[in-house]
């Protein structure tokens, strides 16, 4: 079976070169049937990917370990749902998983607009085909994952245990939707750089595609930063690891491109600044799948060893030099139609709106390849922290939250001054009394994190002013029941109001963001049993220690053979507030040099966290349990010396009896314990952006009726000047 | 001041601004940076009350806990000379003997002392197609 | 085995040279040159109507003065008409009947 994978690998190399050249012959010939070829080329792609990506899984689920990928990375104790996942887990399946997602979106997006933009989408499908040639090039001649061993070893590798959470199995997939969407966006503004046709059409359709690949990134990001704070043992959501920053890039620049397509759809300006967001979120997107594996970072998941990293550079160097050279060939084509009319205008503030994300994508791009850039500027490697990367990102944020209000305010083209000046009094007030609020209420006076208050308040009263306003103006016209009025209003201009709830779940993400951050609690104490500890407003006492022991095949252990824990009561002011069970987990390790029972604990393990997550704060533990004491060492040789390693079985009657004597006379533990607040508001600020974002790109369904009947209404009444545009039937 | 001079004043002022502001990012990334060196590396150059970020293999039988403290040793990836480190603070899941790890260090008298904190470990390799010592793959 | 998996492969490669060459074998049917445009121009419209709406909101949620509204205003539905003459012209030069999405 696996030389049928590799076998539709080579063909789906075929099918890239052959469609490469059927739709670069057709469009430039102008021999429409070739394009059409070109175009069901990637539609063959994904199908016979999904055929390749099918066999992996088979062989994934049936534990065939005769592929060298299943060995490497499952075992027949690994539970289905993680054996399924675990086809991503390898560097030859990743690439696998990346190749067929492209493709499948690509195929989508490709019939839906099969009949449209013909030139455009024939040089765009030339380029998707280009990166599905380039990732399935990268499977056949480096990173196969249909390579074999005869005969199998009897059992595998098994997955790491770092990654056995359900949400860890989710991030790269999600996360690659992300990548690989982005490139859908880069490909079709190429081919419109290409087909010197960059026009209302192309604006409403890579819209789309640009939306879905900033929600997916966001999400995936989201993602990461929960499952970094919920299940990893430090505590915190986002420490400025280069593979984070990596995925926050694109979608700054997606954000930015999102913003100021709208302008350019209005007023035909800032072309040139829209081809080359778009053309960097791509290149951008390449780089972070290209960082994570290449190894030229020092960072939590880059290794040392080059691996992929030449033709990863040969082929950002080429979309690099390919966009600058269209942008530059084509600035006759990108001039603006119109200058701003006014400092004030919304115009305007998109365009601060442009500088200041950018400018974030910069500092974060700096901070991320110093180490590269100062090797080569100096010929010594250097890298800065967080601290540096937050010195630069707070004021930005900062006054990104403030546009983030400001925008929705002011009108299109031109505002006037006495009505802006009016409508930002009520924000204004809010965001100073925020402040003062706080500040009475006994919040610690860090300016950092007061500022965001302010900031954020301004933003939210701003946009909150919107709805009561819209929905005012709407029963003015309608006579509706309030709640009627605001949820017509949201339906009839979904862009518009979809876009401030956006605004708003960003405000709200940014308050979580600051208050988790400035005011976090957080103590390592080391406690014996019956001590307790304080921390923030909260005490916590260790009252007694867990510990469990399970086989190795247990599927609902995720493997640990054992298991030391704490139960941990926490209380505020006398009041009971939870009882927490952190834990850590022991695995099995495959080095005989630790002994027979020594192996059984001897792998790397895993700390279970235990929250209790509130809308006003989390608590969160985590244990070190110290399992090298004298008395345990001892069990653990005495083990070694007798227990075979044929008999397993018998290895877990020795945990079992070193569970016992912990339980019994249990040593002092490690903690660390934080307290947090606000920090749920993060992950609701996000849900809150995500929603959003769908109303905003959810597809009117009476738009076809409206447009009929705008042109009837239009042509009957095309003669009298000013009333054309009065075809806008019901709106 | 016509309408086009207008806006080429307002340009030249927006890059100026953005030129500054540039250039003290760029600047201040360079001493705020910690050179990045292997242990090696370390035991020639470092000078005291320095940062340094220490990046290596945590060496085997050398990780010992005392209370709070962890000591350990950091060699180079292709072995040699080693770098003993005591550090307090955060201790990532993934760390043990044989782990590459990144630690910011600095020297204080004749020994090595790690940030609080600032230990990180790699995740244990996913992505390499060259097989680590022992692997069993081929092509 | 062996023979199993080379009959899959064998049907998989005729499917996709059946999926490739199908337009190539089907009948030549050329698309209305002007169709480009008359989706641009589709486009266009919406895009402007959208923006008369727009500025209609912002005058009723406050953001503009009377007077500039309406100068604003003037200025969009002089553009909705421009864009509305050139596409009735397209329209009537060849009766296109078909409604693209």
């Amino acid at each position: 079976m696996a030389i049928l994978g590799s076998a539709c690998l080579l063909l789906a190399l075929g099918v890239c070169v052959y469609g490469i050249g059927a739709s670069l012959y057709g469009v430039r010939r102008g021999r429409p049937e070739w394009s059409e070829s070109g175009r069901r080329a990637v539609y063959a792609l994904a199908g016979v990917l999904t055929v390749a990506f099918v066999v992996l899984e088979i062989a994934f689920l049936r534990n065939d370990f005769t592929f060298n990928t299943v060995a490497d990375t499952s075992s027949r104790t690994t539970p289905a749902f993680y054996r399924a996942a675990a086809v991503w887990s390898s560097q030859e399946g990743s690439l696998l998983l990346w190749a067929w997602l492209m493709s499948m979106w690509s195929s989508l997006v490709l019939f839906l607009t099969r009949r449209r933009m013909r030139d455009v989408a024939a040089y765009a499908t030339a380029i998707l085909l280009g990166f599905g040639g380039f990732f399935v090039s990268l499977m056949v001649f480096y990173a196969n994952p249909f390579v074999t061993t005869t005969p199998a070893p009897a059992e595998g590798a098994g997955l790491d245990p770092l990654l056995r959470f359900p949400t860890m199995m989710i991030h790269p997939p999600m996360l690659y939707s992300g990548y690989t969407l982005c490139i859908i966006p880069f490909a079709f503004g190429m081919g419109a750089l290409l087909a010197r046709r960059v026009d209302a059409e192309w604006i409403r359709a890579i819209r789309r595609f640009s939306f879905a690949a900033w929600l997916f990134l966001g999400i995936g990001i989201m993602l990461g930063a929960s499952w970094s704070y919920s299940e990893l043992g430090w505590g915190g959501y986002w420490g400025w690891d280069a593979v984070e920053n990596a995925s926050l890039m694109p979608w700054l620049t997606g954000t930015a491109f999102l913003h100021s397509l709208m302008i350019q759809e209005k007023r035909g300006m800032l072309k040139v600044w829209n081809a080359s967001l778009v053309l960097a979120t791509g290149t951008l997107a390449i780089m972070g799948t290209f960082l994570v594996r290449s190894g030229i970072l020092d960072s939590i998941h880059a290794f040392g060893g080059q691996t992929l990293g030449v033709p990863f550079v040969i082929l950002i160097g080429v979309m690099i030099a390919g966009s600058v050279y269209l942008v530059v060939t084509r600035r006759d084509m990108l001039r603006s139609e119109h200058r701003l009319d006014s400092l004030l205008s919304r115009e305007s503030v998109f365009l601060a709106n442009n500088i200041v994300l950018v400018g974030l994508c910069f500092v974060i791009f700096w901070g991320t390849y110093f180490p590269l850039i100062s090797e080569a500027l100096t010929g010594k490697e250097a890298s800065v922290g967080p601290p540096w990367f937050d010195r630069y990102t707070v004021p930005l944020a900062l006054v990104l939250v403030l546009l983030s209000g400001i925008g929705p305010v002011i009108a299109w083209r031109r505002a006037t001054l006495a009505n802006a000046r009016r409508n930002f009094l009520a924000p204004l007030i809010a965001g100073a009394g925020a402040v003062l609020v706080l500040l009475a209420v006994g919040v610690p006076g860090d300016w950092k994190a007061l500022a965001m208050f302010a900031c954020a308040a301004f933003a939210l009263v701003c946009v909150l002013q919107e709805f009561y306003r819209g929905t005012r103006a709407r029963r003015a016209m309608a006579n509706e029941s309030p709640p009627a009025a605001l949820v017509a209003l949201v339906k009839r201009n979904r862009r518009r109001y979809g876009g401030y709830i956006v605004h708003i779940g960003i405000a709200v993400l940014f308050i979580g963001v600051a208050a988790s951050s400035s005011f976090q609690r957080t103590i390592e104490p080391t406690l014996s049993v019956g001590q307790s500890s304080k921390v923030g407003a909260y005490t916590v006492r260790y009252v007694k220690p867990t510990a469990t022991v399970s086989p190795a095949d247990d599927a609902a252990h995720t493997g640990s053979t054992l298991s030391l824990g704490a139960v941990l009561d926490v209380t505020k002011n006398g009041r009971h507030v939870a009882t927490l069970y952190p834990s850590e987990g022991f695995y099995a390790s495959d080095e005989p040099s630790q002994g027979s029972v020594g192996s059984l604990i001897g792998g790397q393990p895993v700390s279970h966290v235990a929250m209790d997550a509130g809308l006003t704060r989390n608590v969160w533990t985590a244990i070190a349990p110290d399992i090298e004491t004298p008395q345990l060492k001892r069990i653990v040789e005495i083990g070694n010396r007798t227990i075979p390693f044929s008999s397993p079985e018998d290895g877990l009657i020795a945990l079992a009896v070193l569970a016992r004597s912990y339980l019994q006379h249990p040593p002092p533990a490690e903690f660390h314990l934080i307290v947090s607040p606000l920090v749920m508001w993060i992950w609701i600020g996000g849900l809150i952006v995500a929603g959003g974002g769908l109303i905003a790109i959810w597809p009117a369904p009476s738009a076809l009726r409206r447009r009929a009947t705008a042109l009837a209404g239009a042509r009957g009444r095309r003669d009298r000047s000013g009333d054309a545009a009065q075809g806008l039937a019901g709106a | 001041m016509n309408p086009a001079r207008k806006r080429t004043v307002r340009l030249t002022l927006a890059l100026t601004a953005a030129v500054v502001l540039a250039g003290a990012l760029i600047y201040t990334s360079f001493s705020a940076a910690s050179p990045a060196l292997t242990p090696s590396q370390l035991l020639h150059q470092a000078r005291p009350g320095i940062s340094y970020q220490l990046t290596g293999t945590v060496a085997h039988g050398s990780v010992r806990r005392e209370g709070s403290m962890l000591y350990f040793s950091v060699e180079n990836r292709t072995g040699g000379s080693a770098v003993p480190i005591s550090y307090t603070g955060e201790v990532p899941d993934p760390f043990k003997e044989g782990r590459e790890v990144i630690v910011t260090v600095q020297k204080q008298g004749g020994s090595y002392v790690g940030e609080p904190n600032s230990l990180i470990t790699k995740c244990p390799s996913k992505y390499t197609v060259a097989p680590p010592a022992g692997a069993k793959q081929s092509f | 085995m062996n023979l199993l998996v080379a009959v899959l492969t064998l049907l998989l490669l005729a499917a996709v040279m059946l999926v490739l060459s199908a337009p190539l074998r089907a009948a030549r049917r050329r698309p209305d040159p002007r169709s480009a445009e008359l989706d641009e121009l589709r486009a266009a419209r919406e895009a402007k109507y959208r923006e008369i709406r727009d500025a209609e909101l912002d005058y009723r949620t406050g953001k503009l003065s009377a007077e500039d509204y309406a100068a604003v205003d003037s200025a969009l539905r002089a553009e909705a008409l421009d864009i509305l003459n050139r596409l009735s012209a397209l329209e009537d030069e060849g009766g296109a009947t078909n409604v693209s999405q």
